[in-house]
Order: C-alpha cells, then sequence, then structure tokens
C-alpha cells in the first residue's frame, strides 16, 4: 500500500489537496444551484467530504511511524517580506488529529441531512470552509499561517451556531466568538513578540515554527507572558475549569453537525496547542512547579466538576457539554504530566473524544428530531421502542465512562498510569473520574432508554439506514480502538517521545542553575554576552506577581535556554 | 506444556462467539427461541468441554509454570507493554471449571426459567457475554486484563440486573451495582498505577518476580497497594462497606442472581487475593484487614438474613455472608481454604438460588393463572410447598445441610477449615480469635436463618391461597435436572480437599501450591494437632445443629399470616427488616448532599452565579457599561461638542502649564 501511494507521488501533493479540496467544494456547494440544479448541494458536499476522507486515508499507510520529525511536508513562499511561508507537515501528533477531522466530516454532513432544511448552499459551504480551517490548524508550520487558519475556522462556527442554531443562538454565537477571539487575540500578540524577539536575536525574521521552536530561549523573560498568552487561547478552547462557560450555551444552541465538530474537532485544537506550541516553546514555563500548581489542579478539578455539573443537567446536550470538560481534564494531566504514556493516553482520549462524544451529540440530534426537546426527562423507557438506538446509545455511553473494550478505557487508563509516576496525588484525584463519569451517564441512561414508556413516545421511529450510516463508523471505532490500539499508538509513539524527552530536556538542563529564571526581577536583567553560556542567566530571587513583569531592556538578552 | 492447554483461546472465544449469535437474533429473529437456547447452551457445554480437555493437559503437565498465550499486543507504550494475554495455572483451572460448570448447568434451568420472556434472545447474549467476561477475568496474564473481565462482568451485571428495565426500581438497581463497582473499580486503577511504579509491569508473572525485590514486607507501600486491590474486591464481592447493592440486584431474573450474584462474578474478589498471594503475604497488616472485614461482614450480613422475607434477599445476605468467609481465608493467607469455599459456595448457593427460582417460578405460574398480583418471591405467601415441589424441596435440603455446616457436607468441611485456620493463627495473634468468634456466630446464625427460609417456605400451613394451590406444580425437567447435578456437588464437594485428619486430604490445596508457594515464606505455618482439628469439627457439628434445633424450636410457621395481612414489625425485628438503615444512611449522608453539591451550589452558584453571572458576562456587562457611558457623548447636539472640546482643552493646557 505504501508503495503504490509513493509511487503517485501521494506524499508530495496530499496536503495540499486536503486543504484545497473543501474549498473547491464550498465554491462548488455555493454556485452547485446555479450550475447544476438537479443535483442537490448535500450531496455535492458529501461527495467532498467523502472524497477528503479517502484522500486521507492513504496517511495511516504512507505514514511512516519510525520517523518523528515532520512527514509530508509542502512549503510555499506566501509573503517572503514578513518571512511568512504556506508550509504544512503532519506528525505521529497531528496525524489523528486529521484523520479525525476527515473522518467526522462525512458523518456530520450526512447528520444534517434532514435536519438542515433552510439556507442548505451556505449551510454546506461554512461546513466545508470549516474543514480547511480545523485541518489547517493541525497541519500549519508556520505560526502567521496558523493564526490566520485559527481565525478562519472561528467564523464559519460563528454563522453555524448564530443562524442555524437553537433559541437562544445569537447569545450562544457571540459568547463563542468573543470568548475564542480573547484569547485568540492574545496568542497573536505572542507570536508577535516572538518573532520580533527570535528575530532580532537570530537575524532572522521568520514565522516558521521550526525556527521558532528551536531559538525560542531568546524570549528569555518574556517566556511567562508569551506562555500565558498562548495558553489562556488554548485553555479557552480546551475548555478548562474555569473558562468553559461558553461551551454548554455553544453546544446547546448549535444544530447537532457544529456541536460534534465543536466537541470533536475544535476543542482539541487547545489540547493540540499546548502540546505543539505552549509546551515546546515554553517547557521551562509549562514545567515550573508554579505553573504545574495552577494547571495540574485545575486539570483534576475539571475532571471532577465537569462530572458532577453534568449528572444534574436537565438537557441532554448540556450534560455531554460539561462531560467534555471533564474528559478534557484527563487530557491536560496527560499532557502536564510529560511522560511517554500520559501524553500518548492524551492524544488517545483526543481521538476518543471526537468518536464518543460526536456520536452522543449525534444521537442527541437524533432525539431532538423525534421528539423536538432535548430534555432528559421528555423520554424514558424508550429502549422498548428503539432497541437499536438503544444498543448504540448504551455503547456510546460506555465508551465515554471508559469501559474497559472500548476506546475511553485506552485513553484513560494511559493517561493516569503515565501521570502517576509524577504527580500521583492528583492522579488519584483524577482517577475518581470513573465513578463519577459512571454516574452521569448511568442516571442519563436510565432516564432516557429505561423506566415506564411515555405515550408521547410509543410511536417514536428506530434508527433509520442513514442514521445507522452515521453511527456504525463511530460504533466500529470504539470497539477497535479499545481492543486494538495498538497500531494507533505505534504511529504516534515516535512523535509523542520525541516531544516528551525535547520539552524535559530542556527543563532539567535548567533546573540545577535556577527554576524561575524565567520569571526575572525587573531591573535585575544584565546584558548576557551569546547564547552559549547555560549558566549565564539572571537568577531570580522571588518570584513576585510584580517580579514578572519583563523589563524593555531584557528583550535583547538571553536568559534561559539550553543550547 | 501440552499442546492441549493451548486451546484456552477457545474456551474464551466460544461464548464470546454465543453473544454474537444471539444478539443478532436478538434483532432479526426474535422468536428463534429453540435457536436461541441451542447456542446459548451450546457454546457453554463445548466451553466446558474444552476446559476439561485444557485442565486435563495442566495437570499431566510435568513443571508447575503458569502457561500464557499472547493474543496480541493491546496496550504497547514504550516500556509499558500491555498485551491481550492468557494464563492457565492451577487456580485459574479451578475458577475456569466453575465458571463453565456451573455457567453451563444455570444456562440449561434459563430454558425453562425464562421460557415465556419476550426478549429471550437477548437474556441469552447476555447471559453469554457475562461468562465470556468472566473467563477474561480469571484467565487474564496482566491486571489491565483482568480489568477487562473485572467490568465486563459488572457490565453484565448491570445489564441483568435491569434486565426488565421498565420497572423502575430494576434499573435503579443495576445502576447502583454499577457504580458501587466503579468505587471499588478506582481502587483496583490506583493500586494498578502503584504496582506499575514500583516493579515496572504489570504481568503477573514479573510482578510476583520481583516483588520481594520491589516491596519491603509490611511496609507503606505494599500496604496501601493491597489495600486498595482489597477496596476493588469490598466492590465487587460485596462486602462492607459496600455491600448494599447485592440484595438489590436481585431484581435480576433469578438464574442470573446464581450464576453472577452467587457462584461467579461476586467470587471474583476472593479470586484476585488469591491471585495476588504473594502481595498480601507480604503486607500481613492488609491481610488482617482483610480477615476482619470478611469475619465482621460474615456476621452482619447474617442477622439481616434473619428477619428478611424476601426469599432471594435472605439468599443475597446469606451470599455476602459466606463471601466474608472466603474473605477471612484468603485474609489469614489460607488461599486454599478461600478458594476452597468458594467452589463448595459456587454449588450449594447456585443450588439454593436457582431452588428458589424453581419456587418462584411455579407461584408465579399459579398467580398468573388465577390473575393474583401478591409478591411471588415473599415466604410469607408460600408455605407447605413440599407436597407440590418434592424435587426442589429434596435438593434444597441439601443445600441448606451443605451451607449450615451439616457434618460430612461440602460446605462442612470448607467452612471448617477457614474457622481452623482462624483458630491456630489465634495463638500468634488474639485478632484472629475474635475473628474465629465471629465466624463461629455466623455460622450459628447461618443455620438458623437457612433452616427458617425452609420452614416458611416448604413446611408448616400452605399460605398461597385454595385457588393458587391447584395450579402450583414442580418445574419441568429442564429445570430440576440442573438442580440434581448441583446437589451432587453441594452433597460430595468436600471430597476435593478433605482436612488434614481424614485419609486423601488436603487435594485442593496439593493442587493450588504452584501458584500459592510464592507467598509460603511470608506466611506461619499453620499448625493444629489432630485432637484440635476433631475437635473444632465437633463444634461445628454442634453450632449446625444448635442453629437448625433453635430456628425448628423458635419458630413458628404456622402462626404467620400472608405478606398482605402482616402486621407491622416493631423494634429489633424492624431495625433487621429495614437492614440496619444502611441504605438510607448512604442516601442522608453521601447521595443527597451529592446531588445537592452538584445542583445548588455547584451548577446553579459556582457555574451560572460565579463564573457565567459574575465573572464572564460581568465583563461583558462592564465593556456593555463603558460603550454605553461612550454614546452618551454622542449626542449630535454641536453645542454639546463644543462644550467638551473646551472642558478638554482647558484640561490640557492645564496639565501641560504645570
Amino acid at each position: 500500500m505504501s508503495a503504490l501511494l509513493s509511487g503517485i507521488g501521494y506524499e508530495r501533493w496530499v496536503l495540499d489537496v486536503l486543504m484545497i479540496l473543501p474549498l473547491v467544494g464550498a465554491l462548488g456547494v455555493a454556485l452547485g444551484p446555479q450550475l447544476w440544479p438537479a443535483v442537490a448541494v448535500k450531496k455535492i458536499a458529501l461527495g467532498v467530504a467523502l472524497a477528503e476522507f479517502v484522500v486521507s486515508m492513504g496517511l495511516w499507510w504512507a505514514f511512516d511511524p519510525t520517523i518523528a520529525s515532520m512527514q509530508f511536508e509542502v512549503q510555499h513562499d506566501w509573503i517572503p517580506e514578513w518571512g511568512v511561508t504556506y508550509h504544512l507537515g503532519i506528525d505521529g501528533i497531528s496525524l489523528f488529529m486529521v484523520l479525525l477531522t476527515t473522518f467526522t466530516m462525512p458523518l456530520a454532513v450526512l447528520s444534517s441531512w434532514n435536519y438542515i432544511t433552510e439556507r442548505e448552499g451556505p449551510f454546506y459551504s461554512l461546513l466545508l470552509v470549516l474543514t480547511t480551517g480545523m485541518l489547517g490548524v493541525f497541519v500549519a508550520l508556520d505560526m502567521f499561517l496558523f493564526y490566520v487558519l485559527w481565525e478562519v475556522m472561528l467564523i464559519p462556527m460563528y454563522f453555524l451556531i448564530g443562524a442555524w442554531g437553537g433559541a437562544r443562538r445569537m447569545y450562544a454565537a457571540i459568547k463563542f466568538f468573543v470568548y475564542t477571539f480573547l484569547g485568540s487575540l492574545l496568542m497573536l500578540v505572542a507570536i508577535l513578540v516572538m518573532y520580533y524577539v527570535v528575530g532580532r536575536e537570530t537575524g532572522v525574521y521568520t514565522f516558521s515554527y521550526a525556527h521558532l521552536v528551536e531559538n525560542a530561549q531568546y524570549v528569555g523573560p518574556w517566556a511567562f507572558w508569551l506562555f500565558a498568552a498562548f495558553a489562556l487561547a488554548f485553555a479557552i478552547k480546551v475548555p478548562m475549569f474555569p473558562f468553559h462557560t461558553w461551551l454548554p450555551d455553544a453546544h446547546v444552541e448549535a444544530p447537532t453537525p457544529a456541536s460534534v465538530l465543536l466537541a470533536g474537532i475544535l476543542l482539541k485544537m487547545g489540547t493540540y496547542g499546548f502540546l505543539r506550541f505552549a509546551l515546546p516553546f515554553f517547557p521551562e514555563v509549562a514545567l515550573h512547579p508554579a505553573v504545574v500548581a495552577i494547571v495540574v489542579p485545575l486539570a483534576v478539578v475539571g475532571i471532577i466538576y465537569g462530572a458532577l455539573v453534568a449528572m444534574v443537567q436537565p438537557d441532554f446536550k448540556k450534560l455531554i457539554a460539561y462531560s467534555s470538560v471533564s474528559h478534557l481534564g484527563f487530557v491536560m494531566l496527560g499532557i502536564w504530566a510529560l511522560t511517554l504514556q500520559s501524553v500518548q493516553g492524551a492524544i488517545v482520549i483526543m481521538i476518543n473524544h471526537g468518536i464518543s462524544t460526536g456520536a452522543l451529540f449525534f444521537m442527541a440530534g437524533m432525539m431532538y428530531e423525534r421528539r423536538h426537546t432535548r430534555e432528559i426527562s421528555a423520554f424514558g423507557g424508550i429502549a422498548r421502542v428503539v432497541p437499536a438506538f438503544a444498543t448504540i446509545l448504551t455503547l456510546v455511553a460506555l465508551s465515554s465512562i471508559g469501559l474497559p473494550g472500548t476506546n475511553g478505557f485506552v485513553g484513560e487508563f494511559l493517561v493516569l498510569i503515565g501521570s502517576f509516576g509524577e504527580y500521583p496525588i492528583a492522579t488519584a484525584f483524577a482517577t475518581t473520574g470513573v465513578i463519577f463519569a459512571a454516574l452521569y451517564l448511568l442516571v442519563a441512561l436510565q432516564k432516557i432508554l429505561f423506566g415506564k414508556l411515555h405515550p408521547d413516545n410509543e410511536k417514536m421511529p428506530d434508527l433509520s439506514v442513514r442514521e445507522l450510516f452515521v453511527l456504525s463508523p463511530l460504533v466500529v471505532c470504539i470497539v477497535w480502538i479499545g481492543v486494538y490500539p495498538a497500531p494507533i499508538l505505534h504511529r504516534i509513539e515516535t512523535s509523542a517521545q520525541a516531544l516528551v524527552t525535547q520539552v524535559r530536556s530542556q527543563v532539567s538542563g535548567q533546573t540545577q542553575v535556577s527554576v524561575p529564571t524565567q520569571l526575572p526581577v525587573v531591573g535585575n536583567v544584565e546584558e548576557g554576552g551569546g547564547s552559549g553560556e547555560g549558566g549565564g542567566v539572571p537568577a531570580a530571587t522571588e518570584t513576585t506577581v510584580s517580579s514578572l513583569l519583563p523589563p524593555p531592556s531584557s528583550l535583547v538578552s538571553p536568559a534561559g535556554g539550553s543550547d | 506444556m501440552p499442546s492441549t492447554v493451548s486451546l484456552i483461546w477457545l474456551v474464551v472465544l466460544l461464548p464470546f462467539l454465543g453473544f454474537l449469535a444471539n444478539g443478532w437474533l436478538s434483532f432479526f429473529r426474535p422468536d428463534a427461541k429453540r435457536l436461541v437456547s441451542g447456542i446459548g447452551v451450546g457454546v457453554l457445554v463445548a466451553s466446558f468441554l474444552v476446559t476439561l480437555i485444557v485442565v486435563s493437559g495442566l495437570a499431566g503437565a510435568a513443571e508447575g509454570a503458569p502457561y500464557i498465550q499472547t493474543l496480541w499486543s493491546w496496550m504497547p507504550s514504550g516500556e509499558l507493554q500491555i498485551g491481550l494475554s492468557l494464563q492457565v495455572d492451577q487456580l485459574s483451572a479451578v475458577m475456569l471449571l466453575v465458571v463453565t460448570g456451573v455457567g453451563a448447568l444455570i444456562h440449561v434451568f434459563s430454558i425453562g426459567y425464562m421460557r415465556d420472556d419476550d426478549s429471550y434472545p437477548r437474556y441469552f447474549a447476555f447471559l453469554n457475554l457475562f461468562v465470556f467476561f468472566m473467563l477474561l477475568l480469571v484467565l487474564g496474564a496482566n491486571f489491565p486484563v483482568l480489568f477487562i473481565g473485572w467490568e465486563g462482568v459488572g457490565l453484565c451485571s448491570y445489564l441483568l440486573i435491569g434486565y426488565w428495565y421498565s420497572e423502575e426500581a430494576n434499573a435503579s438497581a443495576g445502576k447502583k451495582a454499577f457504580i458501587m463497582n466503579r468505587i471499588g473499580d478506582f481502587g483496583l486503577l490506583i493500586a494498578m498505577f502503584m504496582i506499575y511504579r514500583s516493579t515496572g509491569s504489570l504481568n503477573f508473572v514479573e510482578v510476583f518476580a520481583s516483588a520481594p525485590s520491589a516491596f519491603v514486607i509490611n511496609g507503606p507501600t505494599i500496604t496501601l497497594i493491597t489495600l486498595f486491590l482489597f477496596l476493588g474486591c469490598v466492590g465487587k464481592s460485596a462486602q462492607i462497606p459496600l455491600y448494599t447493592w447485592l440484595p438489590d440486584a436481585m431484581a435480576g431474573p433469578t438464574p442470573v442472581s446464581a450464576l453472577i450474584h452467587a457462584a461467579t462474578m461476586v467470587t471474583a474478589g476472593v479470586y484476585l487475593i488469591a491471585r495476588t498471594n504473594v502481595l498480601y503475604a507480604m503486607a500481613p497488616f492488609s491481610g488482617a484487614v482483610v480477615a476482619l472485614t470478611g469475619a465482621a461482614t460474615a456476621l452482619f450480613a447474617a442477622t439481616i438474613a434473619l428477619k428478611q422475607w424476601d426469599i432471594k434477599k435472605v439468599l443475597a445476605y446469606s451470599t455476602i455472608s459466606q463471601l466474608g468467609y472466603m474473605f477471612m481465608a484468603v485474609g489469614m493467607g489460607a488461599y486454599a481454604a478461600g478458594v476452597f469455599h468458594l467452589v463448595t459456595h459456587a454449588f450449594f448457593k447456585a443450588l439454593l438460588f436457582l431452588g428458589s427460582g424453581s419456587v418462584i417460578y411455579g407461584l408465579h405460574h399459579a398467580y398468573h393463572q388465577t390473575h393474583n398480583e401478591d409478591d411471588a418471591q415473599d415466604m410469607r405467601n408460600m408455605g407447605g410447598l413440599s407436597r407440590m415441589m418434592p424435587w426442589t424441596t429434596g435438593v434444597m435440603w441439601i443445600a441448606t445441610a451443605a451451607i449450615a455446616g451439616a457434618p460430612f457436607l461440602s460446605g462442612f468441611f470448607s467452612k471448617d477449615q477457614i474457622l481452623a485456620v482462624a483458630f491456630a493463627r489465634g495463638q500468634d495473634a488474639t485478632v484472629f480469635y475474635v475473628i474465629w468468634a465471629l465466624g463461629a456466630v455466623a455460622a450459628l446464625l447461618t443455620a438458623f436463618y437457612m433452616t427458617r427460609l425452609m420452614l416458611y417456605t416448604f413446611h408448616g400451613l400452605n399460605r398461597t391461597g385454595a385457588e393458587e394451590l391447584q395450579h402450583l406444580r414442580e418445574a419441568p425437567w429442564i429445570m430440576t435436572a440442573p438442580l440434581v447435578v448441583l446437589a451432587v456437588g453441594a452433597f460430595f464437594g468436600g471430597l476435593i480437599n478433605l482436612p488434614h485428619v481424614l485419609p486423601g486430604a488436603g487435594g485442593l490445596e496439593h493442587w493450588l501450591e504452584p501458584a500459592t508457594e510464592a507467598s509460603a515464606q511470608y506466611l506461619a505455618e499453620v499448625h493444629l494437632s489432630a485432637g484440635l482439628e476433631w475437635g473444632l469439627m465437633g463444634l461445628a457439628t454442634v453450632i449446625a445443629a444448635a442453629g437448625v434445633f433453635g430456628a425448628w424450636r423458635l419458630l413458628d410457621s404456622d402462626s404467620l399470616v400472608p405478606a398482605s395481612e402482616a402486621p407491622e414489625e416493631t423494634g429489633i425485628q424492624k431495625i433487621l427488616l429495614r437492614k440496619y438503615y444502611v441504605d438510607e444512611l448512604y442516601d442522608t449522608y453521601i447521595v443527597r448532599p451529592t446531588a445537592w453539591l452538584s445542583q445548588r451550589v455547584l451548577w446553579r452558584i459556582v457555574d451560572d452565579g460565579v463564573i457565567d453571572g459574575a465573572a464572564v458576562n460581568g465583563l461583558a456587562k462592564v465593556t456593555q457599561f463603558l460603550g454605553w457611558v461612550g454614546t452618551r457623548f454622542q449626542t449630535g447636539n454641536l453645542g454639546t461638542y463644543v462644550i467638551l472640546f473646551v472642558v478638554g482643552a482647558l484640561w490640557l493646557l492645564s496639565a501641560t502649564l504645570r
């Protein structure tokens, strides 16, 4: 298979095609009614999404799991004057985010089939533009490009919620937009600061990810603030407690496919951002005891808090939304524990959450289409009339609970066992999440499926063939990843190990010198001569808030960083 | 190792295929009951036969090392290499025989018991799936594979307790079982993490081999690990304080109670401790905790069983109590004795449950004929059934004699060995005398409540109603035949491990040696003189006789009235009937506060009020307000602009002039 793929030059064009195809498709969908009035736009959209998926499937075989660095790289000049390039690439960390996106898109289109009846053209166009945006975020290797795509994907989502959403859609859409935008603007500032500082120090002004990550130590005293800006942008996206309140509103009001993409893909951009940018750029800040003391407890609080609040939600979609806060808490814990197992587990949870929570949102949508309500109490006892639906909902819920044999277990187990060595107490608290997850999902399952059948539900139709087509691939993945995740873990391993090693080596190279180097005291920063001396760093004596402010002179001081 | 042992994958696969086939039928041919029964029972019988081949291969093997078969690499991540691996050794062989053997009998019984059920294929699908997971549990060669089975049997338990899910109470009981088990599973997970951290592996063979160097005897690490493991056992095997789900689990079909909630799943905790015997032997403190918990549970549950009216509830509390004995044994390092009681209990308790199922089945049919809505499980609605159900009555008496400890029946030997070890250990530490005493009193109560059950159900005056009596008859042979086979086991089961003073002693103990010998060096030799051993057996006989005789004399089954006419109970009777109000206690102090905290505090106050209301929307309000303030200046009135301009100019001027 991989020989065949290389025979057609797959690795040279795959990412370009994946990026451009949805845009062409969006154009086709927009112009479709004029050009081909006989063809329904949703069929065009489905065709494009399927083509996208088929093209991306080649990555599974063509990807070389033994290489830690980027593969399938493409690079074209974009704005040479600013050092901006169109630079894409995939490694073991982004591979499955790309596949998850292309896998989810056809299902999202299919789930909209009868649900979206108004303004179909714009709807599917936006969905396809969103695809390019999402894929781009995962494969961009240029910070400028990354930022542009990060914002690009915000706009279609804003419209999908605002135009096709529920009763409070405008409130939810604006909240989603403003909240996320606030974070991304801070990130933009951070990217620009990095660009200038690193440019000044190295003489090469470029937005290239590789260049910036290699020379990130030059930001010296700015590191804390830059990290904070990135972290806030990503934490909002994840969303980490307490930046999560946009999520329930956005989820509840969004139409089904938007909810699925929001949960399945968009949230992963936050955790992906931590893995790809925040940690490799600023390892010392990220693993500084003070930062760890904030992030890790917040992750654990998110796990438990999300689960407890999910338990009492009367609205099924809101319940799923809060469960996402809980699940993503595991991912954050895994990322911060930064062991091979915990990072692999975190990535597997990111995949799983896309599959299981995606499936839950699809099914919430199917329930809504039947009863026009999301209230859990409107259901009850429907297992008898919709056995296929009940079977799949049970399986999906079990996967979300993390039952061994389903995908959910593999991710959680790896995260927890990988994190336990680093943060035993926090991990022990996080492990209580397995109890709370069972609590909120089984309570919901019982209220929806079991008990007395309400007369209104007696005529409820079971799953249609189209709905089975939406859910079956997800069910297959739930079982497959649960039983035989080795091929996936194998493809993630090398890159994850490289990330862990890279980040850890920078931290361990510094710890003996002085931990709070990246938090310098105002006015205590000397002009360092060259970057070679690991010990030539201004040592900070205290880390009060005022001391965190970098003085202008520190812009040129090479504080911190191993060679 | 002979090649026949390598057939082990087939033992596991067969029930899974049965699950797939019956699951498929439940959607597409729900009325094909004969086919469903054929598949459901067929895979179990086939699995049992393959087990016999495997075990005979194991018995013929020269060396005692476990046979390990890795099916595929499951979760490989760096140095953490977890394979989907099966392990056959002497301990798993015993469990295999119990699970497939007793399991097959219960499957056969189910054909009759579930005959008129609407979703027959679903029942057999779940039952097959349960056996699959149970086999994975006892065959897992590492902790995570064991955990698949561990949680999988919990899932099937959940699905089968709530099998008749249209009743809210059944669904709730299933949920309660799952969640309480999950509390235990939390402990098991933490134990796994700690074991991995200490030994760098999760494979049984490697963990146990490196345990002597990785742990300090009675050190904090090994003590914590074993206590967390025990938390898992407490949940799964329904010990204090996580036992309350098991009585509720009786909401499931009765064969399910026999298979899952008596013979197999609930003994998984005992199996786990026997499996990790090296770890427990190195942690004597944890062992004492296990034994004491077991003894306390044995007595506590037995007192509740004294006053239950629901025939299945009596048996449920009896199961909790008997599981307590098993934990006494394994906690004291008497692993063979614990497994021995596990095996004999599987026979007599499965028999008791199926026998009660036979009664409920008969009563239910009679009620069905006469459109009676009474409770078919309440013993006050029974009485004098022996005339209509002679076979059921006969086998139930055998089981009762076995559990009560009538001499030379299976339960007599297995329970006596546990108490004998406790007594012998008492010479080293007084706490074991306490454990022995608790166990001895519980034995007295066991004989009492079992006799009570038999008297109220099968003897004395009949309370079913005259018309119902016409329709009451013995269950069909497909149900009674498995009862008879189990009765043989309950009668003669003791032969597999006779006490030391009898000829042919210690069969099971000797068989299990390869699996338990690594822990022997950490355990003190149990020594009892032959005289003392005879004496204890004599005492056990007296205790059993006292219990039976006491029930016979003290209870007056003729004065019982049907449940609907029964007066309100008072005093200690009521406390026992209401199970010491433990459920109410948990509800008041754990369940409700958690719900209140989540609903009122976390959701309404923290999330809606503070984070979203004050912080997020508050920020938005401030922004909005500032915008509003700005708009106040944009009046469109030229005069206002002029005034503002002049004021601003003056202010600037004054600022620069200063």
